[in-house]
């Protein structure tokens, strides 16, 4: 009998969201024949239960205390015994921490390929078929598995959680599976704050190369000033040092999804796509018409931005 | 401390969008008109990683690793002018389009051909299928402690000491060694290397090992994504809702789009 498998995860104090979006992308699988919804968390069996008011069909408290390091060389044994448990052919997880090191050690401690950050997933043919977004997300790939075991980490926010129904019921169990990982945890901390975090800002105002000069910047810290938010640049920008590399967007730099992204003069390479795609609503204020970015925002503005964006400060000053 | 560097070219991810193509049929990326191939961006940091640890450790050597076409030894190249001692390129017509199983497999089994090493350094990800797999599969592969995501990364030659960059803060961490770390771009910068370094790396000899130097038969290479099938590959349609803000002057076109970000309760 094939079955689903969910790593779910604990947080501070509860269970971090993505577990519930998990076991929903579980159900849709279920209900297109993959079998029942087992659903694995590292705490009790009372968090177990939770699992189960969300929509899995069975829950284990994996109780070793080796997973509380969150590393996946911890996990591996206990996800290990809970596939065989389950008979679980399909293992889903978080792109997380946890599911980032547990995916790739998981397939191939059992000879098969894992897909990570998946969006979307199917059954076709009895079998998982899952999409990713590749090349910065220019593109959208499609696997499948050739080995029996089918692994995949989901992007947070791909599925939406189901409501918590206490009515539903389902059997709960317990594992001390685990082992004590190769690699030890000193200590942990949390990411400091000082002033508006870029990662953290409800408002993002970036800057690229089109800018065309590193003065411009004090224009874009202006506006953010005033919409307290946080001022990006592109890698373009902050190569050729016109913006200090720790405020870069993109893949080898910060990842944003404020409410407001307002792009100055970026055209959208995947290289900055990568950081903001996440973003709520994009500002392209940009010259050429026919940039990425502009396509991609909800507003556009196709002008020259010395003009656009004093003037943009001056009516946002007016609307107070 | 002996240490071993994984690196990747990949099409360079300042590609304008409009310049990226794919061949749906073959389901593979068009290379982009006059856009030359790059090193992976995290790459540099990992051989940058590498060439402190060594002089940090008192020496050693740094062998440089990549799996790829030809045009691969550029990106070798670039590791030994900033200061590597050796390059190996794996190269075998079996290996067009492997997955990330069949990658980490080929690369294990050149590890273990190089032979004596400390630590093995990659990039956390590559930034064309943007995995970040073959790191921790090839500690699963080898049997050693894996440490991925490192902003920082000590060393006595007998551990690692990493501090990983976690979702929501970081982790220190200690692994013996042998191990192996993924770099992150919070390392910091690479340095660059000076045109009388790239004069000398360009003198260097790469190595060129093939499937059957690393002695991988049939089933494990030779049928491309054997482990995990690309059934698909396209440009998604950028379903663009764009509402280009309208006005005779900046001024005006200004003045429209603060009055539409004040009604959509955006400022």
């Amino acid at each position: 009998m094939p079955g689903i498998l969910v790593i779910a995860e604990p947080n501070e104090g509860g269970i971090a969201p993505v577990s519930f979006e998990l076991i929903a992308a579980a159900r849709q699988l279920s209900s297109e024949g993959a079998g029942n919804v087992t659903a694995l968390i590292a705490g009790s069996e009372a968090e177990a239960q939770q699992l189960i008011a969300h929509g899995a069909d069975a829950a284990i408290a994996a109780t070793n205390p080796a997973l509380k390091t969150g590393l996946g060389e911890a996990y591996l044994p206990a996800v290990q015994a809970a596939i065989e448990s389950s008979g679980a052919d399909i293992v889903l997880m978080g792109q997380t921490s946890l599911g980032r090191d547990l995916g790739p050690a998981l397939a191939f401690a059992n000879k098969t390929a894992v897909a990570m950050d998946c969006v979307a997933l199917a059954i076709a043919g009895g079998r998982l078929r899952a999409t990713r977004s590749a090349y910065g997300g220019n593109a959208r790939a499609e696997v499948t598995w050739k080995a029996p075991l089918q692994v995949a980490t989901v992007k947070a926010k791909s599925f939406d959680a189901l409501e918590a129904d206490s009515a539903r019921s389902g059997s709960v169990s317990t594992s001390d599976a685990g082992a004590d990982p190769k690699v030890k945890v000193l200590g942990v901390s949390k990411a400091e704050s000082t002033g508006v975090r870029l990662e953290d800002a409800p408002v993002v105002v970036s800057g690229g190369r089109g800018l065309g000069d590193p003065s411009a910047f004090g224009m874009l810290e202006e506006l953010t000033g005033l919409l307290h938010g946080a001022t990006g640049a592109s890698r373009a920008a902050c190569d050729l040092g016109w913006y200090p590399p720790s405020q870069q967007v993109g893949l080898t730099g910060k990842t944003v999804s404020p409410d407001l992204y307002i792009a100055v003069a970026i055209s959208g390479a995947s290289q900055h796509m990568a950081g903001m795609a996440g973003s709520k609503n994009i500002v392209a204020i940009n010259k050429d018409a026919d940039a990425n970015m502009v396509k991609v925002s909800k507003f556009a503005v196709v002008d020259d931005y010395k003009k656009v964006v004093p003037a943009l400060i001056e009516e946002i000053k007016k609307l107070g | 401390m002996n240490i071993i560097v994984c690196v990747k070219q990949i099409p360079d991810p300042e590609t304008p969008a409009a310049s990226f193509k794919v061949d749906e049929a073959a389901k593979k990326v068009i290379p982009a008109q006059g856009i030359a191939p790059v090193v992976n961006p995290f790459d540099p940091q990992a051989t940058e990683a590498a060439l402190r640890l060594k002089d940090a450790t008192g020496g050693g050597k740094v062998t440089v690793i990549s799996l790829g076409a030809d045009s691969a030894r550029d990106a070798i190249k670039h590791a030994l002018a900033m200061g590597a001692d050796e390059g190996v390129l794996l190269s075998d017509p079996s290996f067009d389009g492997i997955d990330n199983f069949q990658t980490a497999v080929a690369l294990s089994k050149a590890i273990e051909k190089v032979g004596e090493y400390d630590l093995i350094l990659a990039g956390r990800s590559a930034a064309d299928w943007d995995m970040g797999v073959v790191p921790a599969g090839l500690g699963q592969l080898l049997g050693i402690p894996v440490v991925t995501i490192a902003k920082a990364i000590e060393s006595d030659g007998s551990s690692v000491k990493v501090e990983r960059v976690l979702d929501d803060g970081f982790q220190s961490v200690e692994a013996p060694l042998p191990a192996v770390v993924s770099v992150s771009n919070e390392f910091g910068e690479p340095r660059y290397p000076q045109l009388r370094q790239i004069m000398l790396a360009a003198k260097k000899t790469v190595q060129v090992w093939s499937a059957a130097d690393l002695g991988l038969g049939a089933d494990e290479t030779g049928e491309p994504n054997r482990w995990l099938p690309l059934e698909a590959l396209y440009v998604p349609k950028v379903e663009s809702n764009v509402e280009i803000i309208e006005g005779d002057t900046p001024e005006e076109k200004a003045h429209n789009l603060a009055l539409k970000l004040r009604a959509a309760k955006l400022i």
